[in-house]
């Protein structure tokens, strides 16, 4: 199925949520100074993405244009609601460190958008994928950004990764270097590392375009 | 084809390469001076931070696509040498590359390289320094000054440099700022505190602990006298700042000398010299109009006594310098001059 792949591409590099979009710029910067908390933040909002995109799409031919708003709010506000009771209840120890900003995930403005942009225009399964595809993305650029501001910031790469995987995932802590640029982990650092990922992203494609325009020339 | 000879193309024949030069040359004494003080570490230190700092011009040129267009005006050297001055002199190595690589890379070419930065690329390096690594950049040295056996020779120098050997007790110290800082937090007031180390700041001659280039107050005049007097920079941003220090300080010391630092101190301590004469004064990150030279200026003077009087840190010019840079665009907004011939005229022409 061409159009899944092509959601799946869309999700994960050319619209991602952060590095295309810029969408979602306040979980990016707040909770990023781990890779810990960008992954644990990255998977509760997949799965709030996941349902609410599944749950608007199902809905849609039966929302006014007029009033699509309020009810898609209220939508992922529930579900951000059931996300942070679940994370509270079973994850108790990351909720301590992600809790004020689960309940911000309802502002996320990523969500709203891809309700608004994708899920109330397709079917439930691609809706569904699309939240799935926009969610990994989005995790996968949280945990660079986190992975960069940790590593450079503290030394360390996903510290505390038990709090939020089990125990038996101890072994993904990694302890580099002792010290490191406090700057990193502070705010600056999010906007800084942000800056460079853009930057990096765009390298990369005007390196492929290139490449890509060759191509055409010698063919 | 010779060049024209009226106005408005009449032609100095400066450059950004001349300027530069000539603000080099008023650091010199400054400079030489802090080797003196401060010993080999301190060479080693300007050396490697000036040399990276080109380095990363040049690095950052290449990136670009373009050739050397600006590594030969000496810009990058000059930025990397401002840092080396305010940094302690015994650093690391390490604090010196991070220094010249936030300076010239983040703060000067992320923003487009010579004349574009808003900020002032040395402190905005310093800060980021100062934040990142609170412990390196807060330890001093007494005064250890060339040839009198008190510091390391030049290859211990280098080891200390390489491999951060921690500084030996006997030559730690505080500065003036710091140490005031830390015995109010115990509870001791000036009285108390400032005779130990005041009256070797306000002789200006500079032997006491601080940074590189910022101790030796009259050679910092002195400098920055003859960039006023070559026409370099003007006099307005220098003493616009001294006074927002000075006349604030004043007050609150006639009110409560208990508490408040002298205007002599607060001018003559850290790096309030230095940056009225060679960083405030930075053309492509301060106002253009006289208006805007004096807001700035008094405001960077002001913010630098508040923060040093009532904030955690210190000292507070390099954040002061910051903050203001932010403010520019607004200040060149409300301050621009009335053009020849339109508006009202309202009877006075600047």
């Amino acid at each position: 199925m061409n159009t899944y792949r092509k959601i799946l591409r869309e999700g994960l590099w050319d619209n991602n949520m952060i590095a295309s979009q810029l969408l979602a710029m306040c979980p990016a910067m707040a909770v990023t100074a781990t890779a810990t908390n960008g992954l644990g933040m990255g998977l509760a909002t997949t799965a709030v993405l996941v349902a609410s995109n599944t749950l608007v799409s199902s809905i849609r031919h039966l929302v006014p244009s007029s009033v699509r708003i309020p009810i898609f709010i209220v939508l992922i506000a529930s579900l951000v609601t059931l996300v942070d009771l679940a994370l509270n209840a079973w994850l108790h120890e990351l909720y301590k460190v992600l809790g004020l900003f689960i309940a911000l995930i309802v502002v996320n403005c990523g969500i709203l958008g891809r309700a608004e942009s994708f899920a109330s225009r397709a079917s439930v399964p691609r809706a569904a994928f699309d939240g799935l595809a926009m969610g990994i993305g989005f995790t996968l650029a949280m945990v660079a950004i986190g992975a960069v501001r940790e590593i450079v910031g503290s030394g360390s790469l996903f510290a505390q990764a038990q709090l939020l995987l089990g125990p038996a995932f101890g072994f993904l802590e990694l302890r580099l270097f002792d010290g490191g640029a406090l700057l990193m982990v502070l705010p600056p650092g999010g906007f800084l590392v942000l800056g460079g990922l853009l930057a990096a992203k765009r390298a990369l494609e005007g390196a492929r375009r290139r490449k890509g325009a060759v191509v055409a020339q010698s063919a | 084809m010779s060049a024209p000879q009226h106005s408005p193309h009449a032609h100095d024949g400066g450059s950004v390469g001349r300027v530069m030069a000539q603000v080099m040359l008023a650091l010199t004494p400054v400079t030489l001076w802090g080797f003196y003080l401060f010993g080999w570490p301190a060479i080693w230190l300007w050396l490697i931070t000036v040399g990276s700092a080109m380095l990363f011009e040049l690095a950052c040129l290449r990136l670009a696509g373009g050739g050397r267009a600006t590594l030969g005006d000496g810009s990058a050297a000059l930025a990397g040498w401002l840092l080396a001055l305010t940094l302690p002199p015994w650093s690391p190595w390490w604090i010196a590359v991070i220094g010249s690589f936030v300076a010239i890379c983040i703060a000067k070419h992320a923003y487009g390289g010579l004349g574009q930065n808003p900020f002032n690329p040395a402190m905005v390096a310093r800060v980021a320094l100062l934040i990142s690594f609170p412990l390196e950049m807060t330890q001093w040295v007494s005064p250890a000054p060339l040839f009198s056996g008190l510091g390391p020779d030049p290859v211990a120098a280098l080891e200390r440099l390489l491999f951060s050997t921690p500084i030996p007790d006997a030559l730690t110290s505080a500065t003036l700022l710091g140490h005031v800082k830390a015995e109010a937090s115990r509870g001791v007031d000036l009285l108390a505190s400032v005779p130990a180390l005041g009256a070797s700041v306000t002789d200006g001659v500079g032997r006491h602990a601080g940074s590189l280039g910022e101790t030796g107050s009259w050679l910092i005049l002195g400098g920055g006298l003859f960039l006023v007097y070559r026409g370099v920079i003007g006099w307005l941003v220098p003493v616009a700042l001294i006074s927002g220090l000075a006349v604030p300080a004043a007050i609150a010391h006639a009110i409560d000398p208990a508490h408040h630092l002298s205007a002599l101190h607060q001018v003559f301590a850290g790096a309030a010299l230095l940056g009225a004469f060679f960083i405030a004064t930075d053309p492509v990150s301060s106002p253009a109009s006289a208006a805007g030279k004096l807001i700035y200026g008094l405001a960077i003077g002001f913010l630098t006594w508040v923060i040093r009087s009532f904030a955690g840190f210190p000292e507070g010019l390099a954040f002061a310098v910051l903050l203001m840079n932010a403010c520019v665009p607004i200040i060149d907004r409300f301050t621009r001059p009335r053009i020849y011939g339109h508006g009202p005229a309202a009877g006075r022409g600047a």
